[in-house]
């Protein structure tokens, strides 16, 4: 006995859904789609200028400003970047983070940010291992918040510095973008999809630029309802078939402390997903390769790959110190000049 | 006093088949008499006799809500009897049917007899719904008999499912024996560990880990087969806060082989959608969680098409500062007894034409037959003197911050309302009065 639904039948006006009260704070980063293409032209544009500038007078920008790092996970690019960038415009950072701090005595996360905000903080940078943990910060303090990565939601700066890079091997010379920048342009991206937050936030950012996103993964990795998560998504589960139409291929990385009781036979995805030397040079020998790191040399990559002249891996580290100077200043300057997209 | 007079008002009692201007007399707590306008006579009896003025209002039976948690014993932070009852007079309500996830859990008559007591401090009836199993662990079954000679009028584990089949079929047995319906909580935990909210694209976008619809269809559709081979008539299944279509679809169809399969339907599943999560709003989590925009349309269906045989709203009290969490993190559950009523008549009666007496019977009369409560969900003459008096055409916001409730864990905080309660009656006490 199966029974099936019966057909609606009648045409009925429902209650609407609310519009969405965030940010609270224009200078907050919650998500890519905080981001209009003109604010997205002047990150970029910002990135870029920071970068090229006299650290020297660069330091001034954001002088004894004070920014938090709140961190519920481990990082190493992320918050060194992070860290780096907002030193870089001289703010003053500090550094909390939940095994030294009084979140291990069952402070709230409310809580934690309506005490930095007491401290004299200016905006809060959350790394944090649930989804949605930055709007629950944003709308407790009303502070610019920047999301260094939610769980398996977003990690929008992430996905800025893979555009950064993008466009430097694929658009050199661009100056603002826009809906067409990267007409043309196939984006792979491979692996574990579901509780990636990076596969997220570029799902999210590059089919607005044109670009064509392609996931590719295993079922349990990657369901189906991945591809109605925006337009320009679309999914090949055939690696080959992926790299083949690709001009970027993005590998993630397998996540295994989110994985909570998936089997995964390990062998089996390396065979059919690990991005080898050879795959890549019969598929996609032009491929830029990138990876949001960390790297698990031999699952998702090979070491060769990892290394090769194909892969960006390090320009992308390298990029996201320049995004992160321009979002912290960005955030900051919402504040004082009201509000700049 | 003694004697309360209802005058002026329509009189809307859909199990007497009665829509008509009349004039109520109430007296020891029982309808003593229904006449017709102006033909009351008020002067002749002994003691006073107070009067309501009902011109333009609705005169109803009390409504009846058969899915709340009160929190008491155990959670009174969340909420208490008397904050509780409080919030249901206010709404409309004059009898509640309580859960038995409380601290500890409702399963022992003298538990369920304290829940009763005049110190609890209750407005309106509370009558306790008794744990099936024992703590609810979905193991031993309990004591039928004693729990419902100590006043409970139904047996579930809600909050939690039973999931072992010889168990749900244990308690199926001992229950009909006992004259109880079996309420479950349709949720195969197995498929739904970790989440959070409906499995489906609104969760992969959020990042959130999904509970499939079919974790609720399949226990639906289990308990269903272990109704049809007892082959017992008694056997009573309630399919509690149903939200799926696959769920809805099977009870239409264990219905027609004439099994006594019935189900209830929350307010939040037949009009809000997973979508209204929004960005993680916690006061849209609970369990069932929010579904597809396709399951809103087939409660909406089901209760146009009277599948669905009542209204409960699955009251559901937390403290702010529970809710005030990550998403995943937060307790399942919003608050619902001040909102049915004003829901109902806005959405299932103003927009979809349900007819009045309609939404009034999936609000009274249907629970109270349901739960097997006797002399009420009607004002008949000698029925217990339980009543709503409602202004049909008054729109209203509703205004979370002014609940009567102990939480505030609502989703329809500065919703529009339709209808307004000016008074509740609750066994021939006014427990409630807005003249505003």
């Amino acid at each position: 006995m199966s029974p099936t639904a019966t057909p609606v039948r009648r045409q009925l006006a429902t209650p609407p859904v609310p519009a969405s009260p965030f940010p609270y704070n224009s200078g907050s980063l919650l998500s890519v789609l905080d981001l209009s293409l003109d604010g997205l032209s002047q990150l970029l544009a910002r990135a870029t200028a920071l970068e090229n500038q006299d650290p020297l007078l660069r330091d001034r920008i954001l002088a004894k400003r004070r920014v938090a790092l709140l961190f519920y996970e481990s990082s190493t690019r992320t918050r060194t970047s992070f860290e780096l960038a907002a030193k870089g415009l001289g703010a003053d950072t500090t550094l909390v983070s939940s095994l030294s701090s009084s979140i291990e005595k069952g402070e709230s996360l409310k809580d934690t940010g309506l005490t930095l905000r007491a401290l004299g903080t200016e905006a809060i940078i959350l790394r944090h291992n649930s989804s949605g943990a930055p709007w629950l910060l944003e709308e407790s303090t009303h502070l610019p918040v920047l999301n260094a990565g939610d769980g398996m939601h977003e990690h929008p700066t992430q996905a800025l510095l893979d555009l950064r890079t993008i466009l430097a091997h694929l658009r050199a010379g661009t100056g603002e973008v826009n809906a067409g920048t990267l007409a043309g342009v196939t984006v792979a991206i491979v692996g574990d999809i579901l509780h990636s937050r990076v596969a997220r936030s570029n799902m999210l950012l590059l089919p607005r630029l044109g670009a064509r996103v392609l996931l590719c993964g295993p079922k349990e990795l990657l369901p189906e309802q991945a591809a109605q998560m925006g337009p320009g998504i679309a999914i090949e589960r055939d690696f080959d078939a992926a790299l083949g139409q690709s001009q970027v291929i993005m590998m993630l990385r397998i996540q295994a402390e989110r994985l909570a009781g998936l089997q995964l036979d390990l062998e089996d995805y390396k065979a059919n997903y690990q991005l080898t030397g050879q795959r890549l040079a019969a598929h996609a020998p032009q491929a830029l390769v990138l990876h949001p790191g960390p790297i698990i040399r031999g699952m998702e990559v090979t070491a060769g790959v990892a290394d090769g002249p194909q892969s960006a891996i390090l320009e992308q580290v390298r990029n996201g110190v320049a995004i992160r100077m321009a979002v912290v200043e960005r955030a900051l300057a919402a504040d004082r000049q009201g509000g700049r997209a | 006093m003694t004697a309360l007079a209802i005058c002026g008002g329509r009189l809307v009692d859909p199990a007497a088949g009665v829509d008509t201007a009349k004039d109520i007399l109430l007296r020891d707590g029982r309808v003593a008499e229904i006449v017709s306008p102006g033909k009351l006579k008020l002067n002749n009896g002994a003691g006073d006799i107070e009067t309501l003025d009902a011109a333009g209002l609705i005169v109803a039976p009390g409504l009846i809500d058969m899915h709340v948690h009160l929190r008491e014993p155990g959670q009174g932070y969340k909420e208490t009897i008397a904050t509780g009852t409080a919030a249901a007079a206010a709404g409309g309500f004059t009898a509640v049917a309580a859960m038995p996830n409380t601290t500890p859990v409702n399963d022992a008559p003298e538990i369920t007899r304290w829940m009763q007591e005049p110190e609890r401090g209750a407005v309106v009836r509370v009558f306790p719904i008794a744990a099936a199993t024992r703590g609810s662990k979905g193991e031993a079954v309990n004591d039928y008999a004693a729990l419902k000679s100590a006043g409970a009028v139904a047996v579930s584990d809600d909050g939690k499912p039973i999931l072992k089949d010889s168990v749900m079929r244990e308690t199926l047995v001992a229950a009909a024996r006992a004259g109880l319906s079996v309420i479950q909580h349709a949720e195969d935990t197995r498929m739904t560990q970790g989440g959070s909210m409906n499995l489906g694209p609104a969760a992969f976008r959020l990042g959130l880990r999904g509970m499939p619809p079919e974790a609720e269809s399949q226990i639906v559709e289990r308990d269903i087969r272990l109704v049809a081979d007892l082959h017992d008539p008694r056997a009573h299944l309630h399919v509690a806060h149903t939200s799926t279509a696959t769920a809805l679809a099977a009870v239409r169809q264990a219905r027609r082989n004439g099994l006594r399969v019935t189900c209830e339907v929350a307010p939040h599943h037949f009009l809000l959608t997973e979508e209204h999560v929004g960005f993680y709003n916690t006061h849209a989590k609970m369990c069932p969680p929010l579904r597809s925009a396709a399951d809103r349309d087939a409660m909406i269906e089901a209760l146009l098409d009277g599948v669905v045989d009542a209204i409960a709203t699955d009251h559901a009290p937390h403290a702010t500062h529970e809710k005030e969490v990550e998403f995943e993190n937060a307790p399942n559950g919003i608050t619902g007894l001040e909102t049915a009523l004003g829901l109902a008549l806005r959405w299932l009666h103003k927009e979809w034409k349900m007819p009045l007496g309609r939404v009034l019977s999936l609000l009274s009369a249907q629970p109270a037959a349901l739960l097997g409560l006797k002399a009420r969900g009607t004002l008949a003459v000698g029925s217990i003197a339980d009543v709503v008096i409602f202004d049909p055409d008054a729109e209203w916001t509703f205004d979370a911050r002014q609940s009567k409730s102990k939480s505030r864990n609502t989703p329809f905080d500065g919703w529009t309302m339709q209808g307004k309660v000016r008074w509740t009656v609750s066994e021939g006490r006014i427990v409630y009065s807005d003249r505003g």
